[in-house]
């Protein structure tokens, strides 16, 4: 056997690492470095060819020292090899394009994904894989770790201790897997203070941290203006609502990000109510800080949410809901995307999201031809998770129905919630996903499938509700799907008998089955119908970002 | 502007009301006026659009619209700025609910 490690040598990590902190001191570079001097830290600790992680999710993002890392010397520092949960910024593709990093493994790259397509068409870029953010956060623990990581908190002390207030997301996990493997690890802050509201990271495993030039970006992901939500996806939502909801008895789960969601959140104070559902359904949550479900934690729908990250301008009213939010000792929140993503996986009887296409095996994706915009959570939440052994009522019937009475596990809801045409008159229903020719143009092993069609247990369209777990042959899959696509062209070729058939079995249920009237499918069922009615609800707390003003 | 006429069979609609309108004339959006008609089994449907070339699909929204709704003896004229069939459909069936005052 050819042992891995010179003889004698068992921590060539560790003396890199003091070697690396040694190059730094020499340039007078001690734990608090000046912003402009960022760069020479950068080109003195990271090497070429070293795994760095950079921190940046949809939400917060360590920015200045991403541009500062852009802005290095491509001589000094070249073949990096970038583990990041999300390519976001400008910043993050001119590494590649600047000859600074070459590979990288990700998660989500939605407003960079036309760039990085072309990166990958030109071999500017060799891309590892694209992942899942549990996905991506195991391997930084396994064969990603990092040697160097770039993160990103609100506020340090002197000591170097770190305050990273609401909007902690991924920097536990990368913090953990960089400073306990001989890696280091370099914060951003927005400020120093004398003392930190509370110590998020611990100042012994931050090597340096630097007072940025002006605060981290923080994009305002998860708010959804009500005054967009349409009446289609009001009937939608209602029909989720009885047809799910109400009869799994859906206590916890997730929601996407979508004004198809977005609808039902804020029908739960409302219809949802006055179908007797308060507290039989929708209590418990792994969710971002949606301003959108504000109303019904008022009514008093909500008892517990746990959160990915903040939201921008939901600071105040989480602070003053702490029995729903969990908030530190300080009051303020504390997110983190590992544990709620664990949450969503294991804990939650239901995800329903939204996607661009669908095929007739009840595959879904968001790759569309010429980008690449990865995964985010949704893969994740949206399976089946075959490691779960407790049970719930939710989880129970939904596995009784696929397996029989004596189905020896249960079954994660996980529902497709879509409109048949998007813009344009695009069909969300398709024969083959364009995932599969993007798979050919980039090289992929793999076709970049969000959710596979097997986890997938229902689909809701304006059509009506399709149960996948009570069909019994993939004909019967397929006919339900084509049942629920309208007037798509995949919908449009339905067995119409077979769907009658379907239907006749409660596998396809439409608003008329569920006794819903259309004439109620209208915006004033909404609790909120926009953004300032928010604001009213949350009796002042919530602060809307300017873009979200109106008045 | 695109003109269409359609005419499906349908099961007679009851009406509670002499005519009903829904819906409004905005992009994306569509209004829709159902009045009685001359045939007690036959919706007749005319549509203006100002989306070109969707005839087929109209054709099958109105064709499963009569099929899946008791609207005979109806009239129906469209204006239309470009709604989805998923809008059309919702529409159609608000306004029949008008019509009849919810019985379907």
């Amino acid at each position: 056997m050819n042992a891995p490690h010179p003889a004698g040598a068992w921590d060539t990590r560790r003396r890199g690492r003091q070697q690396r902190l040694e190059r730094a001191a020499a340039l007078g570079l001690a734990r608090r470095v000046e912003a402009p001097r960022v760069g020479e830290l950068l080109e003195a600790v990271i090497e070429p060819g070293d795994r760095v992680c950079l921190e940046g999710n949809n939400q917060k993002q360590a920015d200045f020292l991403s541009e500062t890392l852009a802005d290095c010397s491509p001589e000094r520092l070249h073949d990096l090899h970038m583990v990041q949960s999300v390519l976001a910024l400008p910043s993050h593709v001119d590494l590649f394009e600047r000859g600074i990093a070459s590979k990288l493994d990700f998660s989500f790259s939605g407003p960079q994904g036309g760039r990085l397509a072309r990166l990958v068409q030109d071999r500017q870029i060799e891309i590892g894989a694209i992942h899942t953010y549990l996905e991506l956060f195991g391997r930084y623990f396994v064969d990603l770790t990092p040697n160097v990581c770039l993160i990103a908190a609100h506020a340090a002390d002197a000591a170097g201790n770190l305050y990273t207030g609401p909007n902690t997301e991924d920097t536990p996990a990368i913090v953990e897997a960089t400073a306990f493997k001989g890696g280091i690890v370099i914060a951003q802050v927005n400020e120093l203070v004398d003392t930190l509201p509370r110590v998020d990271v611990p100042a012994d495993w931050v090597d340096f941290y630097v007072v940025a030039p002006r605060p981290n970006y923080i994009e305002p992901l998860f708010t959804r203006d009500p005054a967009q939500i349409t009446d289609v996806q009001v009937l939608m939502a209602m029909m989720a609502l009885k047809g799910i909801y109400a009869e799994y008895g859906v206590k916890r789960l997730n929601h996407g990000i979508g004004f198809d969601t977005a609808a039902i959140e804020l029908l739960l104070p409302t219809y949802a109510t006055e179908l007797g559902l308060k507290g039989k359904i929708c209590t418990h949550w792994a969710l971002n800080p949606h301003p959108t479900l504000i109303p019904a934690i008022e009514s008093g729908c909500v008892e517990s949410i746990h959160s990915f990250g903040s939201e921008v301008g939901m600071e105040n009213y989480i602070a003053a809901r702490s029995d729903v939010f969990f908030t530190g000792a300080d009051g303020s929140m504390r997110s983190n995307r590992a544990f709620s993503q664990t949450a969503g996986l294991y804990a939650c009887d239901m995800f329903i999201g939204s996607t661009l296409q669908m095929d007739l095996a009840g595959n879904s994706s968001t790759a569309t031809l010429g980008r690449i915009t990865g995964f985010g959570g949704a893969p994740n939440m949206g399976s089946d998770p075959h490691g779960r052994r407790h049970a719930s009522p939710a989880w129970l019937k939904a596995g009784r129905e696929a397996g029989g009475p004596n189905a020896i596990r249960g079954r994660k809801l996980v529902v497709q919630m879509v409109e048949t045409f998007r813009e344009h008159m695009a069909p969300v229903f398709v024969e083959e996903l364009d995932a599969w020719k993007l798979q050919e143009s980039m090289g992929m092993e793999l076709p970049p499938i969000m959710i596979y069609g097997d986890d997938v247990t229902h689909i809701v369209t304006e059509e009506g509700i399709a149960n996948l777990l009570l069909c019994r042959t993939p004909e019967e899959r397929e006919q339900a799907i084509r049942g629920v696509a309208g007037f798509t062209p995949v919908g449009m070729a339905r067995d119409r008998q077979m769907v009658e058939q379907l239907r006749q079995r409660g596998v396809i249920r439409r608003a008329e089955d569920l006794g819903i009237d259309p004439r109620r499918a209208n915006r004033d069922l909404l609790a909120a119908r926009s953004i300032k009615d928010l604001v009213r609800w949350s009796g002042g707390l919530y602060a809307p970002p300017a873009r979200f003003r109106n008045w | 502007m695109e003109k269409l006429e359609f005419r499906f069979p349908a099961q007679p609609a009851t009406p509670a009301a002499g005519a009903a309108l829904c819906g409004v004339v905005g992009s994306g959006n569509l209004e829709i006026l159902i009045r009685p008609g001359d045939e007690a089994d036959t919706c007749v449907v005319s549509v203006k659009t100002s989306a070109r070339g969707f005839g087929r699909i109209w054709e099958a929204v109105i064709a499963e619209f009569a099929a899946r709704h008791a609207a005979g003896g109806t009239r129906i004229a469209i204006n239309d700025m470009g709604a989805t069939p998923a809008v059309v459909s919702l529409r159609l069936g608000q306004a029949l609910g008008e019509y009849t005052g919810g019985v379907q």
